[in-house]
């Protein structure tokens, strides 16, 4: 469980990110939080990380969270299984260096998230897909009670936001995990999500359930831009997609090859 | 596990442990085969058996088979010279090492956080002051400490990327430095100090001591078990600040006690010897290529390079000429063509 209670920011003076901001994350939840750029979304999760301080309000966190960033600049090259290692670091002493059994975690974490392949390559070398899902790795093997990602799957192909989405589901089941990542997405909010928090610039904030807050009417008007939801069934499974419409006026799809016949 | 961006497997770790012993091996054997060299070289000739015969002498009882000329050139002359030679390389590019992986930055030396100046502008003012002798280290300490907490008093905290004001801060520091230095160089008397302060300041060991060994070699040990000590907490710096306290760990205090050590050693060595650039700039990026960046490799590995390098450049220059050259100058001109390979190199493998 996360309280955040009265919450305010701001980088340029009193220029407010976000203010007034209370909010409870409930434990062993996955919740998204979606706003638009600019409104404060990482620089919230930084806060309840507890690597920025806030110029208002408190946070309230039950044991640590385990960050995973949205990109990092590794110059220097770590191997997959020493990133993933590096999660352990809190455990460790000033003097120490990670023993046997912090490594069976970290390949335990590794293997968790299906990369026990690339252990041993370089990070910097990694796909983006694989890098995100190290990142991941490491995270668990802090063995955090909090995951907090920040936009997890945003630079993925289709393929691998599934990966890293059903990812999350599964490890917030089976590990009770309170996971809460930020996305662009509304979609994958409506995935896996069951809170959504929306955020936005003038403060008024809602969270709640993410069928009841991700609605045509408040998407569109948090990002000014009218939008429809589609519903998707097919093979057994039930989709939801936000469809914005973005006044291109494009009059008719046409399918490939079959222009100009 | 199916859901995965790509399949799992066994990971090879067996024959990387392998390969890390057979280096470690190589750079020991190498080591001692560049001691031995060295001992036996110079401009007096004293037979490689009778180096080793001095030498074993030490640990087991052996019949004196040498003249006194020979055990002093050995035991006064080329051992505390060598020993100090090494150490210095080893210092150095340990603390290169760790200012490179701690300010993120593979073109950082010892030079780069003012220490080095500071030392040298310590020890400068002291000659000039009173000449050369036993006040020299103590001035070179000073002035090192003194351009630590400049740097780190012109730097804060709060600023937006205290990495890079803190590699600035020592950029002005060291201009800062090496100004009073070429000021007191030019106020120094041509006919006696300035000499000894232009000699003092390109680096040599010929002066060495055991005194003058016990001195480096203290300095250069605490040092070493502390940098060597927090090799993983280093790996967490390197990732930065952020990243660090992300990871549950407080950047500051652990980089000032590594800044303290790098700052213990550099001096000492800067003491004894004078400034020697290039070795802690390049050897740490050599031990990188060999290894990796994994600085639980990296810093022993640069040690035992260092000391390598080091002992086999004073040698050359004591042995090239009749006169001899400065180390300086020696590890310069090695040390900039490799530089030259390692930036190209680095911008490449950045591009790609």
């Amino acid at each position: 469980m996360i309280r955040v209670h009265d919450a305010g920011h701001w980088f340029r003076q009193e220029n407010w990110l976000f203010r007034k901001l209370s909010v409870t994350f409930p434990a062993a939840h996955i919740t998204a939080i979606l706003g638009p750029n600019g409104c404060g979304k990482t620089t919230l999760l930084r806060a309840i990380c507890g690597t920025l301080a806030l110029k208002e309000g408190s946070i309230e966190i039950e044991g640590y969270a385990g960050f995973v960033p949205q990109a990092l600049y590794a110059d220097q090259a770590y191997t997959a299984i020493d990133m993933v290692l590096l999660g352990r670091s809190r455990y460790l002493g000033r003097f120490n260096v990670p023993g046997r059994k912090d490594k069976e975690r970290a390949y335990q974490c590794l293997d968790e998230v299906g990369l026990l392949t690339v252990a041993d390559q370089h990070y910097d070398r990694l796909s983006g897909g694989q890098r995100q899902l190290v990142l991941l790795a490491r995270a668990l093997a802090s063995d955090c009670g909090v995951l907090v990602l920040d936009e997890p799957a945003s630079a993925l192909d289709i393929a691998n936001q599934g990966v890293v989405l059903r990812l999350l589901l599964r490890l917030a089941r089976s590990r009770e995990l309170t996971v809460l990542f930020t996305t662009h997405h509304p979609d994958h909010a409506l995935g896996i999500a069951d809170t959504t928090l929306l955020m936005q610039r003038d403060s008024t904030h809602i969270i709640g359930a993410t069928e009841l807050v991700l609605t045509e009417s408040n998407l569109a008007r948090m990002y000014g831009v009218p939008v429809h939801r589609v519903d998707v069934h097919s093979e057994g499974e039930t989709a939801a997609a936000i469809v914005p419409l973005h006044g291109l006026h494009r009059t008719k799809f046409r399918a490939v090859g079959q222009s100009g016949v | 596990m199916g859901d995965a961006i790509s399949r799992p497997g066994r990971a090879a770790l067996p024959s990387r442990k392998v390969s890390l012993v057979a280096l470690y091996s190589a750079l020991v054997a190498t080591l001692a085969f560049v001691l031995l060299w060295s001992i036996t070289s110079g401009r007096y000739h004293v037979p490689f058996r009778t180096v080793l015969t001095i030498i074993s002498a030490y640990f087991v009882e052996v019949k004196t088979t040498w003249t006194p000329a020979e055990a002093i050139v050995v035991e006064a002359v080329r051992l505390p010279r060598v020993f100090a030679a090494a150490i210095a390389g080893a210092g150095l590019s340990l603390c290169g090492a760790v200012l490179q992986a701690i300010f993120r930055n593979p073109l950082v030396g010892p030079q780069t956080i003012g220490v080095a100046s500071g030392a040298a502008l310590g020890g400068v003012t002291v000659i000039f002051l009173v000449g050369f002798g036993p006040l020299v280290p103590m001035g070179a300490f000073a002035g090192a400490a003194l351009a630590l907490i400049t740097v780190l008093a012109i730097h804060r905290n709060d600023s937006l990327s205290p990495i890079l004001t803190l590699v600035l801060a020592g950029v002005v520091v060291s201009a800062f430095c090496s100004a009073l230095v070429g000021l007191v160089t030019y106020l120094a008397d041509p006919e006696t100090t300035l000499q000894v302060i232009v000699f003092w300041l390109l680096g040599s060991f010929a002066s060495a001591t055991w005194p003058q060994l016990d001195l480096i070699g203290f300095c250069t040990a605490i040092a070493a078990i502390v940098l060597i000590g927090m090799r993983w907490r280093i790996n967490v710096l390197s990732l930065g600040d952020e990243e660090a306290r992300t990871l549950g760990i407080d950047p500051v205090r652990d980089r000032l006690i590594l800044l303290a050590a790098a700052c213990l050693a550099i001096s000492s060595q800067v003491a004894v010897s004078g400034t020697i650039g290039w070795v802690g700039l390049i050897i740490p990026n050599l031990a990188r290529m060999i290894v990796g960046a994994d600085n639980r490799q990296v810093l022993p590995v640069s040690a035992l390079l260092g000391a390598i390098f080091l002992m086999a450049a004073d040698t050359l220059a004591r042995s090239l000429t009749p006169a001899e050259i400065p180390v300086g100058i020696i590890t310069a001109i090695v040390g900039t063509p490799v530089f030259a390979l390692l930036l190209r190199r680095n911008t490449r493998v950045g591009g790609s």
